[in-house]
């Protein structure tokens, strides 16, 4: 009996191995554009949570990417050579990432959009580092993400958004006493609360009631928001992610409470929730990069072209994402790079392109970086009316 | 006798040979990234399989919070590589971090089992569940740090200010990071043995066989004179024990652990479960093997892209039907008594 077990152990590990041998050697399932010399591909590699709590995220992300680079290879590619994509998932697990990456990495990744969310981004920036690959993660919002010289990103850094929500607030003005909701076992979010409660004591802000739920607990808001009324709060702050951000905005209501809402990036995406009254959205106001409904050329053509093909209208992620890509292919260009080029000489040259160029981006008109890997853009705020974004 | 220990050291000699195969095949370039980096947890969450196997298998009690052991062995084996990771050299460091989660796990082990275990029933499966909860928990939702006023403690980021030499360790949700990368495959597989070694000599000790005697009928065991409580606890505690040298390894190999709810919740409890049932309950190599073949398949299978987890559930059941369905089992039998008339005899072990 023993003696079959091993042999069977034995037997399975070898047909594992001769399975991650094909693996390795064959691409999968991607989009390679047409055209292209032979041995001309810059191939790119796009990681997010694309099953599970987090796929929308990571569709989103890998969905962006694939369009930017089937567009750009549409359009003629990059100094004559084409991008080559593929999307691997994380299942929102830091172990997962490093899987997906080493996969990547096996099929040619050259240049690595991703991962998606701050804590793969952190584990996967440590191999990344080590093997000097270019990371440009469109969306992974911790300080921490960018600690590595060949690690840049496309969003805001979660202090970034705190400080300039809690500027925003104090320079204009808007409400007098806030209340913070915000998920205490999220990166994300109580990143953001950090800085934000930093900032609104530096502007002389009132923070009347600042209250945590947990990943466990995101349904039942009815403490958090009682314990903002009784504080008097007109103003709530929510750094956190449009699901939540939908019940409390409707538990809210039938609390009869009314005070002016206000969100960071993970906002958006709010007016696309199933089953939510999007009329309890009026008037709240985001400071996201991104709107599906502003009117420029690129965006509008963004969006339609995103819907047709994915069906559903792209959010921040997405943008972020589409716009990673249209930076490295910026960075390609100037520095004349080539897919013969070894990981480590493509890394080395777009980490000296990426502080010189500037891009016009869905989610900034001037889009430039440090070269410490933060990007330089405005922060764009919103106010939601008639179900639109309107530029505040 | 000879029966026996062929039966025992067949198994180790095939780890070895695996590590032997794997460790030149990647020295010689042939294996893909992917696959050498999935090495590591192959060989902790197999480890994992052992020490949950002990307890359901072996002791008989039900647990499902073997995440939340795994859980405290990795942080205060992080914990201790951060704040000595400047003093102490890699192999020492490695070592004594060890010693650390596994002791750190053993006592929560311990501390649990002084009530549960003196309990008749289901009791521990509920403890321990919520043992895994309030650990994943407690740990996403405290700041720790050190500076030179001393240790700090805290459960509101606004509540917590080191000074300027100060060292964060556990940052509230953004969790532990920065802990040095010292897993390797051949630790593992040398931590793996090592675990192997213990359990079935403890399975071969007086102890031991209290301890399924107890699994096997309690009213019997207590009526020969074996102190159940305390054989209980025994291979509790060396299950909990077992699972925190898993949870190190875990950490030095990931090294950041941010938003630990996915995956030291109650899901991964419920995947070493899944990996020690359809491994064989009380078979310890068996869910060597399952630990390391559920791990690799959804691995293996990326390259069908979003349909790989349903395919995963169906591989999951199917191995369920194969290792349990009467029917099928009744025609593994006949298969492998065939297969004897084949070969010279030999006795059947006890799988």
């Amino acid at each position: 009996m023993k003696k079959k077990l091993a042999v069977s152990v034995v037997a399975l590990m070898t047909s594992v191995l001769m399975l991650a041998g094909c693996g390795g050697g064959a691409s999968g399932g991607s989009s390679q554009g047409s055209g292209g010399t032979a041995g001309g591909v810059f191939k790119i590699g796009a990681i997010g949570p694309m099953t599970g709590d987090g796929a929308a995220y990571g569709m989103a992300v890998v969905n962006g990417s694939k369009l930017a680079v089937d567009e750009i290879n549409a359009a003629g590619g990059v100094n004559g050579f084409t991008f080559e994509h593929k999307g691997e998932d994380d299942e929102l697990n830091n172990e997962k990432s490093m899987n997906a990456y080493n996969t990547l990495k096996d099929w040619g990744m050259q240049v690595l959009v991703g991962p998606t969310t701050s804590g793969c981004c952190i584990a996967v920036s440590d191999l990344a580092h080590e093997d000097s690959m270019f990371l440009l993660t469109p969306s992974g919002t911790a300080l921490d993400c960018v600690k590595y010289d060949n690690v840049f990103r496309v969003c805001f850094s979660d202090p970034a958004q705190g400080t300039a929500s809690a500027k925003y607030l104090a320079e204009k003005g808007i409400g007098s006493k806030y209340a913070v909701i915000y998920d205490s076992s999220d990166p994300y979010s109580s990143g953001i609360y950090e800085s934000f409660n930093a900032e609104a004591s530096a502007q002389g802000l009132t923070i009347v009631s600042a209250e945590a739920f947990t990943s466990d607990s995101n349904k039942d808001f009815s403490v958090q928001l009682q314990k903002a009324k009784d504080g008097g709060a007109d103003l709530v702050f929510l750094p956190i992610y449009y699901n939540q951000a939908a019940l409390i905005l409707k538990q809210a209501a039938d609390m009869n409470y009314q005070p002016v809402f206000f969100g960071c990036d993970g906002m958006d995406g709010i007016l696309t929730v199933e089953n939510f009254d999007t009329s309890l959205a009026e008037g709240l106001i985001l400071m996201t990069p991104f709107s599906a409904d502003a009117t420029d050329e690129r965006t509008v053509n963004f969006v339609k072209k995103y819907q047709e093909q994915f069906g559903e209208v792209p959010n921040q992620f997405a943008a972020d994402a589409y716009d990673g890509v249209y930076a490295i292919k910026e960075a390609i260009e100037k520095k004349n790079l080539t897919p013969d080029m070894s990981t480590e000489d493509i890394c080395k040259g777009l980490m000296e392109a990426f502080p010189e160029i500037t891009i016009n981006g869905l989610t900034s008109s001037a889009l430039s970086w440090d070269a410490s890997g933060e990007p330089n853009k405005e922060p764009r705020i919103f106010a939601i009316e008639g179900g639109k974004y309107v530029v505040q | 006798m000879l029966n026996t220990i062929r039966r025992k050291y067949g198994f180790y000699i095939v780890i070895v040979l695996f590590w032997l195969l794997m460790t030149l095949l990647k020295s010689a370039g042939a294996l893909s990234s992917h696959f050498a980096s999935l090495l590591v947890p192959m060989t902790y969450y197999a480890i994992a399989a052992v020490a949950l196997n002990l307890c359901v298998g072996i002791l008989g009690e039900l647990s499902i919070g073997h995440a939340g052991f795994m859980c405290i062995g990795a942080f205060s084996g992080a914990i201790f590589s951060l704040l000595t990771k400047e003093a102490l050299p890699g192999a020492l460091r490695f070592f004594l971090a060890f010693l650390v989660g596994i002791a750190l796990a053993a006592l929560f082990g311990f501390l649990i089992g002084i009530p549960v275990l003196r309990l008749k029933g289901d009791y521990l499966a509920i403890v321990t569940l919520a043992f895994g909860e309030i650990i994943k928990n407690i740990l996403q939702a405290v700041y720790f740090g050190v500076d030179s006023k001393g240790v700090h403690l805290a459960l509101d980021m606004t509540d917590f200010t080191l000074e300027p030499d100060g060292l964060t360790l556990i940052k509230g949700p953004q969790g532990v990071s920065g802990t040095p990368r010292d897993s390797s495959f051949t630790v593992g597989i040398i931590v793996l043995l090592l675990a192997l070694v213990l359990v079935h000599h403890l399975m071969d000790s007086r102890d031991g066989r209290a301890i399924m005697a107890i699994r096997d009928n309690r009213i019997a065991a207590e009526a020969t004179g074996i102190h159940v409580t305390r054989y209980k606890m025994l291979a509790f505690t060396l299950s909990a024990a077992i699972a925190g040298a898993a949870g190190v390894l875990f950490s030095h190999n990931v090294t950041t652990m941010t938003n630990i709810t996915n995956y030291f919740n109650y899901n991964a409890s419920i995947m070493l479960l899944v990996y020690v049932v359809l491994g064989g309950i009380g078979n310890i190599n068996g869910s060597v093997v399952a630990a390391m073949i559920l791990y690799l398949l959804p691995e293996m299978m990326r390259g069908l892209q979003r349909y790989r987890m349903l395919i995963y559930a169906i591989v999951l059941i199917l191995m369920m039907l194969f290792n349990w369905s009467p029917a099928l089992v009744e025609k593994r039998r006949k298969a492998v008594a065939w297969l004897k008339n084949k070969l010279p005899g030999r006795g059947k072990g006890v799988a």
